[in-house]
């Protein structure tokens, strides 16, 4: 059974998006961790890139695929969680802790209302 | 609709993720790719093999034209023995690789690729046609008959006696199973089934190879998982069998091998027996071996941090693109990227700094002797 946190929003392709003020924490959920397995490699955006909701802006690589992790909003990204790329078995260990990705400043806030709420992430995934 | 193995609802109790291998619904992975690939390497891991291809040739025709057909020498077989080797095209280009038993005079037995049981059928096919002698052929695609497991690690011997207990009663005679030595295989009776148990395996690891009907192997497959749970045995799937072969440089065909690929450039040239006489594809690998290669597969691990190696990664050297990874993952052993890949023979040298392109950036590479990973 997967763990759906009840504070955040979710993206149709399995982010998830923390929001506090102006700016977001992005990372992938605990479903998504569970079906890639094995993350060994994680590569983040560059700081200060401008991305479109929706933009693929990081990968996320398990031993066995590579998989694009997509920004959920639009913004320019901020921050990078660089202890995840060093150690990124933390996206399978902690994904809605110490396995988040990046922070976003969000330049359209009304993006998201276009994102799923846990109930509807839960349906989505079939839990 | 793909195919199932008779273990198919096993599968599906141990929650395995299931993906599409060469037409089969097979499971890639139980728990985690990493945790069975160490499993193997430390303690043992069972795989289903059901899907590969079994074909028996027999009479006395059969080492004659198995020997015309196949790269190794098959004369070198005792009864009871088996051989890895290459069936080859007029251009010495790999239609399948396989391993060939003697299970008794004039009675062979191939275990082929999954992915290839159709076109090396239609092969052998068309080549016992243009056989003069073959009347004294038998040639039976049994792949329908068969079900398989692979047991795989240092502990499976000490339990494997327990699963199957007895002496042999076919091919190599033994007390127990344990006595088999690498390549030999012998029939046992295993509840009120008879069995082909092979001390062989595709992981770099001590192993055997189970081969009988869906019953026999459904029990054997429950029987192993229960004895061999005290000695720290996991299920594992595919990516775990991808892994543990790309660690010890085993070819997997459609990747180091296919039919524009010599054995020789694969660097399986041990397996092809240039002085037993005239076999198929002799003319080009004779040559090959004489006045070498052009491409050349090489073994490489990455020495910049980077992600994994994946197949069609572009491989660089000198800062131009001069060849293509065919296979590449992150080494659960090892913790690093490493792969194989076709490259000019310049390139191939042990040590030689390559690059491979990942995403559009190039990262460092080193050449390494084969295998990437020795125990």
């Amino acid at each position: 059974m997967s763990n759906i946190p009840s504070d955040l929003k979710y993206a149709k392709s399995h982010e998830w998006i923390r929001v506090s003020g102006d700016t977001a924490t992005v990372g992938i959920s605990d479903h998504a961790q569970s079906e890639l397995t094995d993350v060994v490699f994680v590569e983040l955006p560059e700081a200060g890139r401008k991305v479109k909701a929706g933009e693929a802006c990081a990968v996320v690589e398990s031993v066995k695929t590579a998989s694009d992790i997509y920004s959920p909003v639009s913004g320019e990204i901020v921050a990078l969680n660089q202890p995840v790329t060093d150690n990124p078995a933390l996206v399978n260990t902690e994904p809605y802790a110490g396995g988040w990705f990046f922070k976003i400043k969000l330049s359209n806030p009304a993006e998201l209302n276009a994102l799923l709420s846990p109930e509807d992430y839960k349906k989505q995934i079939g839990g | 609709m793909l195919k199932r193995t008779a273990l198919f609802s096993a599968h599906q109790k141990l929650g395995a993720k299931l993906i599409d291998f060469g037409g089969w619904e097979m499971p890639v992975q139980y728990t985690s790719i990493t945790d069975e690939h160490l499993a193997v390497r430390n303690a043992a891991g069972i795989f289903d093999i059901s899907h590969m291809g079994e074909v028996t040739v027999s009479g006395a025709g059969a080492e004659e034209f198995l020997n015309h057909t196949l790269t190794n020498d098959l004369r070198k077989l005792a009864s009871g023995e088996g051989q890895y080797t290459l069936m080859c095209n007029e251009r010495g280009g790999v239609i399948d690789d396989l391993y060939a038993y003697k299970l008794s005079e004039a009675v062979y037995f191939l275990i082929i690729n999954a992915s290839r049981v159709e076109p090396d059928v239609a092969w052998l096919k068309s080549q016992w046609e243009k056989f003069p002698r073959r009347t004294e052929l038998n040639l039976t695609d049994a792949s329908h008959n068969y079900s398989a497991v692979a047991a795989q690690g240092p502990r499976v011997k000490e339990f494997i006696n327990d699963v199957i207990p007895g002496v042999s009663i076919s091919a190599m005679r033994v007390a127990q199973v344990t006595d088999l030595k690498k390549n030999q295989i012998g029939g046992f009776k295993f509840e009120n089934h008879s069995v082909l148990v092979s001390r062989t395996g595709y992981t770099g690891e001590d192993g055997f190879e189970i081969v009988g009907g869906d019953e026999a192997i459904r029990h054997v497959w429950n029987k192993i998982l229960e004895i061999g749970a005290l000695f720290g045995i996991k299920p594992c799937g595919l990516g775990a069998r991808d892994t543990l072969r790309t660690e010890v440089c085993y070819p997997l065909y459609g990747h180091e091998l296919d039919e524009e690929t010599t054995p020789i450039e694969a660097g399986v040239g041990f397996f092809v027996a240039l002085d037993k006489g005239e076999f198929n594809g002799r003319a080009v690998l004779a040559e090959q071996k004489a006045n070498g290669v052009k491409k050349k597969l090489i073994a490489f691990k990455m020495t910049d941090k980077s992600a994994p190696p994946r197949p069609h990664y572009p491989i660089c050297a000198n800062g131009a693109s001069v060849g293509e990874v065919v296979s590449g993952t992150q080494s659960p052993s090892l913790n690093i990227g490493i792969g194989m890949g076709y490259v000019p023979l310049e390139f191939a040298k042990p040590d030689t700094k390559i690059e491979i392109e990942i995403r559009g950036k190039r990262f460092a590479a080193v050449v390494v002797q084969k295998p990437i990973y020795r125990r």
